[in-house]
């Protein structure tokens, strides 16, 4: 110990992890929770880009005339900028860059993730693609959708499609490098003791998260590359004029955008399946089944994609296929929802912020959720396909599910990042606007594509107004929401650190530490005696009790 | 001892550790360049045989390039030679790409099923 002494402070305890302010140590750090710093700082940078952007389509559609922008092809624009910087610089690095990349290794009690110079390769591999992506929104954007589908991405578009395709390509890679970085890890950096049915449920859908990265982004990649070779080389593969198939498209791209819906929303379940038991004082209901049913997730969601393309010429009996087996991909999501929620019965429950997060994610995703078997309905699919119904089942999955959990996250373990607690009354305030505002926002659209309102258009018919102004009206409330926790968090860190090693009492490697970790994170060998969440019902008597002593 | 330790958090068999190691010969590597040289010639040939329609070409010439790609992926990427967790990560791998094809094909077969335009 003495001898590896490394950065002590005056005090002569150890420096922790924040402690080099240097920039040099910045961009060169391969401590994967300054890394993990690193990615939440761009994130929030991209979500704030996306959100504004989202704001001006939200004015644009409070009237039925298009008003607020230029033209129709500049609110094109906006809605595909929105999509790119939300999904894939925003969503699929949120959870694993930030907090995954974090807490991986405290959680599994290990020194650092099993390549920490490819995991800070990771984050500039994606810095790379997101500079990219906003020098595309500078110099006009680009109007194919998220989805760049052809053949108007191939033939017709005259916006930057090969850039964007060139950014998306590379920022997937930095979704494969954190994948198998995290794959590598569970498999080879466990303490002693650390068994597969004692790891946190956090790592459990980490690595279910990240074979998906492995198994699927490859698609994406080929698909964006065969995109530029017919923009550029007119080759074959898509236009039907050259002897392709539009369709082929939707299939390679949606083979990874379907599972890439769990790449966003299982780092979601990881954080609630770690709030839900500590702040109810239970250990979780049914560990395996949320264990098993991260895995089956990531499996069975790569068998359904065909559900996007029922209306877009494929073949009937596919699409009959395909939806059977999207019903079948609810029974693991249902199996973690009804497992929360027993862990929640006769829990003694705190309200504490995370905890609402949590909640409002629970509700919400499973709205989301079920709108989504509604949507896998064949039938149904006809009516709403294309309409606001999709917008806002979508919207309840990312921002309803993912983005609410990372919140969640982020207000979790900020005290253990930064060593600092926050304002809970700021903070109970940002998490109740944010479920008032998104539900606001979203909910009419539901109505609205049920309906018949088209998406993707920036006119539309009168009688739709009044739901429109109500989406408007939820999302400026959604604004301030958002825009809060940035204040109340950066003001914490005007203080001492005082958080202390365990704020919430949780049980987990990461909470018997110091807040913020050392460098080191451990300062001795860990060995694992216990599975997790050994919260005990006496426990929670003991605390029970202690609030009611003055009665006794 | 501390190369024991690091097997152990492998999980693999020390025999599997062994084979990690293994050092393949000159001579297998000479001998898999000299089958995939044969088997290029053979596609070259196969190009210029007819056999009859277009399809049996094409099944031909994609039968042996999956033989080409087994070999190099066998003994260039010394899978042969790995642990089992190489194995099934190789193999679902493959597995993997066979689904893209299996459900790609499945469309594209059962389009013209039904006497509907375009289904
Ligand atoms: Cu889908």
């Amino acid at each position: 110990m003495s001898a590896s002494a490394h950065a002590r402070r005056d005090d002569g305890r150890p420096a922790d992890y924040l402690s080099d302010t240097s920039v040099a140590s910045w961009l060169l750090t391969t401590d994967h929770k300054r890394v993990g710093i690193l990615y939440m700082l761009s994130v929030t940078l991209f979500f704030f880009v996306g959100g504004v952007i989202a704001g001006l389509m939200r004015l644009e559609l409070m009237t039925p005339r298009g008003d607020v922008m230029s033209t129709p092809d500049a609110y094109n624009r906006m809605f595909t900028m929105h999509g790119v910087i939300m999904i894939f610089f925003f969503l699929v690095p949120a959870i694993p860059g930030v907090l995954g990349n974090f807490l991986l290794p405290l959680m599994i009690g290990a020194r650092d993730l099993a390549f920490p110079k490819i995991n800070l390769l990771s984050w500039y591999v994606y810095m790379i693609g997101g500079v990219m992506g906003v020098w595309i929104l500078v110099y006009g954007g680009v109007d194919t959708g998220w989805t760049f589908y052809t053949p108007f991405s191939t033939m017709y578009s005259n916006t930057y499609v090969v850039t964007a395709a060139v950014a998306v390509f590379i920022t997937g890679f930095s979704s494969i490098l954190t994948g198998l970085n995290f794959i590598v890890t569970v498999h080879t950096m466990r303490a002693p003791g650390m068994t597969w049915f004692r790891l946190p449920l956090f790592v459990w859908s980490h690595y279910a998260t990240a074979l998906i990265m492995v198994l699927g982004t490859p698609v994406l990649a080929i698909s964006v590359v065969l995109i530029g070779l017919e923009r550029l080389f007119q080759f074959g593969i898509f236009d039907p004029k050259l002897g392709g198939d539009p369709i082929l498209f939707q299939h390679l791209f949606w083979f990874y955008s379907h599972p890439a819906v769990y790449i966003m929303v299982l780092p979601g379940f990881a954080v609630i399946s770690e709030i839900i038991p500590c702040f109810s004082r239970r250990p979780i209901f049914g560990y395996r089944f949320i264990a098993f049913a991260s895995v089956a997730i990531a499996i069975f969601g790569f068998l359904v994609w065909g559900h996007h393309m029922f209306v877009s010429g494929q073949s009937m009996y596919a699409g009959a296929v395909f939806s059977i087996l999207s019903f079948l991909v609810a029974i693991p999501s249902a199996i973690k929802v009804f497992n929360w929620t027993a862990t929640l019965y006769k829990g003694s429950l705190r309200f504490d912020t995370p905890m609402l997060y949590a909640m409002g994610f629970m509700g919400l995703f499973t709205i989301g959720g079920l709108t989504g078997l509604m949507l896998a309905s064949l039938a149904i699919d006809v009516h709403v396909h294309d309409t606001y119904f999709v917008v806002a089942h979508f919207h309840y999955i990312m921002v309803g599910g993912t983005t609410m959990a990372y919140l969640g996250g982020v207000h979790f373990w900020w005290p253990k990042i930064t060593g600092r607690t926050y304002s809970e009354l700021w903070g109970k305030l940002s998490a109740l606007l944010v479920f008032v505002g998104f539900n606001l926002t979203f909910f009419p659209q539901f109505l609205l594509g049920y309906l018949g309102m088209p998406r993707r258009y920036f006119e539309y018919r009168p009688e739709f107004q009044v739901l429109n102004v109500m989406s408007t009206a939820g999302a400026s409330i959604l604004a301030v929401g958002f825009v809060l926790p940035l204040f109340y968090l950066l003001l914490s860190l005007r203080k001492a650190p005082d958080a202390g090693p365990n704020p919430w009492g949780a049980t987990g490697l990461e909470w018997q530490v110091e807040s913020p970790p050392t460098t080191h994170n451990f300062h001795e060998p860990v060995l694992v005696t216990c599975g997790p969440y050994m919260y005990s019902p006496e426990e929670a008597e003991r605390e029970y009790a202690s609030q009611h002593v003055h009665t006794a | 001892m501390q190369h024991h330790h690091q097997s152990s958090q492998l999980h693999q068999s020390a025999e599997a550790h062994e084979q990690s190691h293994h050092v393949i010969a000159v001579k297998t590597y000479l001998m898999i360049y000299l089958a995939l040289m044969l088997l290029l010639a053979l596609t070259v040939g196969a190009y210029f045989l007819d056999m009859g329609s277009h399809q049996i070409n094409l099944a031909v010439a994609m039968t042996i390039a999956v033989v080409k790609a087994v070999l190099i992926v066998l003994f260039f990427m010394h899978v042969y030679y790995s642990a089992p967790l190489t194995w099934i990560t190789a193999v679902g791998s493959l597995l993997w790409v066979g689904l893209l094809l299996a459900f790609l094909l499945a469309d594209y077969f059962s389009r013209g099923w039904l006497d509907i335009l375009g289904k």
